[in-house]
């Protein structure tokens, strides 16, 4: 334990995600000690991102406008949906420059340990995307492990409408992986290699 | 450092750092066992995919000072696929690993590891569908932590049963000279069913009518939670639809 205020900081720090007791230290004290090191400008950034970065109204994607970027381009396909779990996965996918469609971010997995059920994802939303019929296939591409699969499961099963495929990537994932650490070559070829689960 | 090995099935695993996990087991021999996997959310590890949720593996480990490190992992059962397959089993199986999680704060033994593998294989294989799969387990694995219920004997006096006032608090059925006021009355059919729920009797259990199934639900929810002493998250998330 610290006094008052370093403590305060280590304890902030220590609240997020992958960040444990140690590290949270040893960055309150590169903070502290390091004299580069530009606090406000940090400070600033933390601020702004909160005041401007939110989620856009159609894909739940972060954007600092109403809709996101990809929302917002005309050359991407209205015909075709990725549902991935978190807006990382969007930025993982963008990488591999395959998909041309558009995106929707369920904001999770299933988890009913976690207390997180289908009412908690943004799946309604998504329903609501398919209702006009524009969309002609659904690619589901949560993450490879346990939650992911249990989520693509529940919505090829949900997602049952006439003339409306739904595909989930392709194995080659390795199982209890994250979406967002696998590298783009292999993102790549699991969109190529897409398998049809529904329709 | 010392090694050790065992066979464990997985409860729940956690995020840790930028790609390690945090596995919660229940093994054979050393009870319960929370471990670190290290590199396992990385895609070239070949690690992750045994040590997810309702799998069995045979894990080596060495002591660590806070938590124990997963060195080896080799599969031994693996019900994930056909569970997640399926949003009743999914659910279902997610309650049983929640409840085992819990249960064995104070030490697993061999019976609660058996009676969950036993549990998550049924469920995998859909042998008597997730909901009865599911209430059978959860009396069982009270049952072994000491708390069984009593479906026909007064639970407080032993007076033989049948009885049909039902008090959670007080261990089962009791009988009329003992019950409390209001105390909830059970049809008998829905007592026949957690019997045989308890003694493992699937042809009585299967021949049971929907009304009754939901009505024993609805008291193996509320006696589990009560000796759990808090709620279980995931019980509020079963799809009893199956
Ligand atoms: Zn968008």
């Amino acid at each position: 334990m610290y006094e008052g205020i370093v403590q305060e900081l280590i304890d902030e720090l220590g609240r997020l995600p992958g960040i444990g007791p140690k590290s949270a230290q040893r960055i309150a004290f590169h903070i502290l000690q390091t004299e580069a090191f530009d606090v406000s400008r940090l400070a600033e950034v933390l601020v702004e991102v909160r005041e401007k970065v939110r989620f856009c109204e159609v894909c739940g994607n972060v954007t600092e406008q109403e809709r996101c970027a990809i929302c917002r381009d005309p050359r991407r396909s209205a015909a075709t949906i990725c549902v991935v779990e978190e807006a990382k996965d969007v930025a993982a996918i963008e990488r591999t420059r395959e998909f041309k469609g558009l995106y929707h971010v369920l904001g999770g997995a299933i988890s009913p340990i976690d207390g997180v059920g289908p009412e908690d994802l943004r799946i309604r939303q998504l329903m609501e995307r398919l209702a006009d019929g524009t969309v002609t296939e659904v690619i589901i591409a949560t993450d490879p492990n346990l939650e992911g699969e249990a989520t693509a499961s529940y919505l090829s099963r949900l997602l049952v409408q006439p003339n409306l495929r739904v595909t989930r990537l392709a194995s080659g994932l390795p199982v209890g992986g994250d979406l967002e650490y696998a590298d783009e070559v292999t993102l790549g070829r699991a969109f190529e290699g897409r398998r049809v689960v529904q329709g | 450092m010392p090694l050790y090995r065992d066979e464990a099935v997985v409860l729940r695993t956690h995020k840790l750092g930028e790609a390690d996990r945090i596995v919660t087991m229940l093994s054979r021999e050393h009870g319960k066992i929370r471990a670190v996997a290290k590199g396992v959310r990385r895609t070239a590890s070949k690690f992750g995919s045994r040590l997810e949720p309702f799998m069995v593996a045979d894990v080596q480990l060495y002591e660590g000072r806070s938590l124990d490190i997963i060195t080896q992992a080799e599969s031994i059962g693996s019900y994930g696929a056909e569970i997640t397959e399926d949003y009743a089993s999914y659910t279902a199986a997610s309650v049983m690993v929640e409840t085992a999680d819990k249960i064995t704060d104070d030490g697993g033994s061999l019976q609660q590891y058996l009676l969950l593998i036993g549990a998550l294989r049924s469920l995998a294989r859909r042998e008597h569908g997730a909901s009865l799969t599911l209430d059978s387990y959860l009396l069982r694995s009270l049952s072994i932590a000491g708390w069984a219920p009593s479906f026909v004997d007064c639970a407080v006096t032993g007076a033989p049963g049948p009885h049909t006032a039902f008090v959670v608090q007080l261990g089962g059925v009791v009988a009329d000279d003992v019950a409390p006021p209001g105390a909830p009355r059970l049809d008998p059919a829905t007592l026949d069913l957690l019997a045989a729920l308890l003694a493992g009797d699937w042809p009585v259990a299967a021949a049971s009518p929907e009304r009754i199934r939901s009505q024993a639900s609805g008291i193996v929810a509320a006696y589990t939670q009560f000796h759990l002493e808090r709620s279980l998250r995931s019980l509020q998330h079963v799809d009893r639809g199956a």
